[in-house]
């Protein structure tokens, strides 16, 4: 049982970290109804800033603003040059120009930063907590728990900014219809840059996150892999759903990685394992039979 | 206007000459199927980094190989296997005439490329990747897994722990950690042998690509408590291992990886979590090479180097291009000497010439590369020609080497490679050669 919880709460918190990264992808799709492939980029491109900065004898505090600036300057030029020639086009249009943009970022951020991978000391230890590693015996890594504070910390930030905010709420009728929403005077270019902004931002605590526990490299643009079933399982459009979404992923893929194999192997023979790559695609393929919308996004209906 | 436009086609038809253009016969033509960009760039970069300026040192100091210039073309696979092939295609040509063996770093494009590179005649180098039943030249004519194979590797890693434990290894529980990929399945079957042998427990944990998640793999090695964990990472599984087993509290110098786990770019971003780990490793890092010295002052000196970082220069990555480097050029100059010294040598002939490598010790010092590499000595029944690696500690800056070469066991390895040739040549319709014949 101590086993179990052990892998449980870890599973939990590997989840933080995912949510983390799909919190970005909500923003993005709330705005603009569409995926954002380039959310795993910006991932890399944060971190990527922020070592950079680092290395040009920035301080820690200084390279997170300038890395800040960086993304909010990203997102401008996003809105700018990118996002503005499409306003009006069928989603799939955006979505493409979003791919050729994480192929841009992907090019240009190592071309400026350099493309070795890079230590990133935010001055947090990723070992275990020991008062609760003698009383329950169990891995709690203090690195862990401080990023689940910062995800709860943003959710609870976000989703207030969307409920209560004029710009939350702008932020919402532009998802829902840009043309409508133009036409009752809702600033679409100042919304997307102003969202673009916040990705940006979401981006860089989760390359923080993720640089400092994994290195600074291109791999960081693979922690979109894990969003795509987070938000399948959430919901594109809900914040907390991004959260409760995570979690999910996280405790069932940790506890599928362990419990499943030995049935696997007493079943098929041969050795199993390493299902982390495609368990939480099956499980999203589960929720988009049984509820497509997901867990806390928002029913389409049309009008026929 | 008018002019402008035309001068715009002449311009694309003689760049397309030039690229088209053939490798003039007293130069000796290298296809380079390498990768700089992309997820692994940062290894490309070190590796070919390495290799090309090999090349432009021989250029420099001895004016190519017997007065064979030695030149060379980049193409970036960007270490995809679809790219790898289309760089291949590109560059064969070229490689007609003369060529030196080709070396693309990724087990996933060596394999895409055995069976094409035997039908061009163009040998293909996999330096400790690749498809490792290629040892067995009399299956694999044209494949060289040279200087050692994941296999031997394992089994020198075993060794090590073997020897260093002083109680050797029954009843001792080793995990083994691996990338869940045809890289890390391959030693499979030589450590379940090495097991049987040695009589030790062998659990095996598969990590999905790419590797960025390892809590639950790690929660279980903590379950199990293994006295090592034998590491087969590549990228960015392997900070992640460093920092997953520091997590659990699992002692870093319990822990060794394969070489390609085993560089500067592994540990450095891991910061303190990688002190202690312990990797193998075919080559040894370093400037107090003195080859690795001289090509600073000579290639760099003249401005000619090929990294933009002059850091990377001494690192494992940097001295293991190099190391392959070396080998391809003396691979040049043995066929030389078999087909005519002072002229370029075709795809055929240096074939030949790295099924008989000799490269001693004191070979190895004439050019100023003793220690950096073990002896080679190939055959056609021999293409890896070494099987040795030492084990190197990361001291929390620099690699420090903690062994002198280890053999792994080859009575027991070898024959394993045999079978898989065997059974590889059965599926294929393939008649071997026989070795007894070959001169």
């Amino acid at each position: 049982m101590q086993f179990f919880m052990e892998v449980l709460i870890g599973g939990l918190l590997s989840g933080v970290m995912y949510a983390l990264v799909a919190l970005g992808f909500v923003l993005i799709y709330k705005a603009s109804g569409v995926f954002n492939f380039a959310q795993g980029a910006m991932v890399y491109l944060a971190a990527l800033s922020v070592v950079g900065c680092m290395e040009k004898g920035a301080p820690l505090w200084l390279a997170i603003i300038l890395a800040f600036a960086i993304m909010t300057l990203f997102g401008i030029a996003t809105e700018k040059f990118v996002l503005r020639k499409l306003v009006n086009q069928p989603p799939i249009a955006l979505f493409m120009a979003t791919i050729g943009l994480a192929f841009f970022i992907e090019g240009l951020a190592p071309m400026v930063f350099g493309s070795a991978p890079r230590a990133l000391d935010l001055g947090i230890v990723d070992e275990p907590i020991p008062a609760i590693l003698d009383a329950w015996g169990i891995v709690i890594s203090k690195f862990d728990l401080v990023a689940a504070g910062v995800a709860a910390l943003l959710v609870t930030t976000l989703a207030l900014f969307f409920q209560y905010t004029r710009i939350g709420r702008a932020l919402r009728a532009v998802a829902d219809d840009h043309q409508a929403a133009l036409s009752i005077g809702i600033p679409l270019q100042h919304i997307w840059a102003i969202v673009w902004g916040i990705a940006g931002f979401v981006a860089l605590v989760a390359g923080l996150m993720w640089g400092a526990r994994n290195g600074v490299q291109f791999a960081l643009t693979f922690t979109a892999l894990k969003a795509l079933p987070v938000l399948i399982i959430g919901g594109f459009t809900s914040v907390p759903g991004a959260i409760v979404g995570g979690l999910l992923i996280g405790a069932s893929e940790k506890l599928a990685e362990i419990y499943l194999p030995p049935v696997m192997q007493s079943l098929f023979g041969g050795n199993f394992g390493g299902i982390e790559g495609w368990f939480p695609y099956v499980l999203a393929l589960f929720f988009l039979l049984v509820r497509p919308e997901g867990l806390f996004g928002e029913k389409h209906i049309d009008r026929v | 206007m008018f002019k402008h436009r035309k001068s715009v086609p002449t311009a694309a038809i003689s760049i397309a000459l030039l690229a088209q253009g053939a490798i003039a016969a007293e130069e000796q033509f290298f296809p380079v199927l390498s990768y700089r960009v992309g997820p692994y760039g940062a290894n490309g970069q070190s590796f070919f980094g390495g290799f090309v300026d090999y090349l432009t040192y021989v250029n420099l100091k001895e004016n190519g190989v017997n007065g064979v210039k030695i030149v060379w073309e980049e193409c970036e696979t960007e270490y995809n296997n679809a790219k790898g092939i289309e760089c291949y295609e590109r560059l064969k040509d070229k490689a007609k005439v003369s060529t030196g063996p080709i070396h693309t770093m990724s087990t996933g494009v060596a394999y895409a490329l055995i069976d094409k590179s035997k039908e061009d005649k163009i040998p293909l180098a996999m330096m400790g990747y690749g498809r490792t039943d290629a040892v067995d030249g009399s299956v694999f004519p044209y494949a060289f897994p040279l200087v050692t194979t994941y296999q031997m590797q394992a089994s020198a890693i075993l060794r090590f722990i073997k020897e260093r434990g002083k109680g050797g290894l029954e009843g001792k529980k080793i995990v083994y950690l691996y990338h869940d990929s045809a890289y890390g399945k391959e030693p499979i079957v030589a450590l379940q042998e090495e097991a049987k042998l040695n009589k030790f427990e062998l659990t095996l944990i598969p990590v999905a690509h790419p590797g960025n998640e390892q809590g639950a793999q790690w929660l279980k090695i903590r379950q199990e408590n293994p006295d090592y964990v034998v590491f087969w990472g590549w990228g960015v599984m392997n900070q992640t291992a460093l920092k997953a087993a520091q997590k659990v509290g699992f002692s870093r110098d319990k822990m060794i990886g394969s070489w390609w786990a085993g560089s500067e770019e592994d540990t450095v971003p891991a910061g303190d979590a990688a002190k202690g780990y312990m990797a193998a490793t075919w080559n040894v890092a370093g400037k107090d090479v003195p080859l690795i010295a001289d090509i600073e002052k000579v290639v760099y000196g003249a401005g000619k180097g090929n990294l933009q970082d002059t850091s990377k220069i001494g690192t494992i990555l940097y001295n293991r291009g190099v190391s392959a480097a070396v080998l391809s050029v003396e691979a040049t100059r043995k066929a030389q000497e078999k087909y005519g010294k002072g002229k370029p040598v075709n795809g055929e002939q240096v074939r030949w010439a790295m099924e008989n490598l000799d490269i001693t010790d004191a070979r190895l010092k004439e050019i100023g590369a003793t220690n950096l590499l073990p002896q080679i000595k190939t055959s056609c029944t021999d293409h890896e020609g070494s099987g040795k690696v030492k084990i190197q500690q990361w001291d929390g800056a620099k690699w420090i080497p903690v062994s002198g070469w280890i053999e792994g066991n080859k009575g027991l390895i070898h024959p394993l490679f045999q079978a898989s040739a065997k059974q590889y040549a059965t599926e294929k319709g393939i008649a071997p050669r026989d070795c007894s014949k070959e001169k």
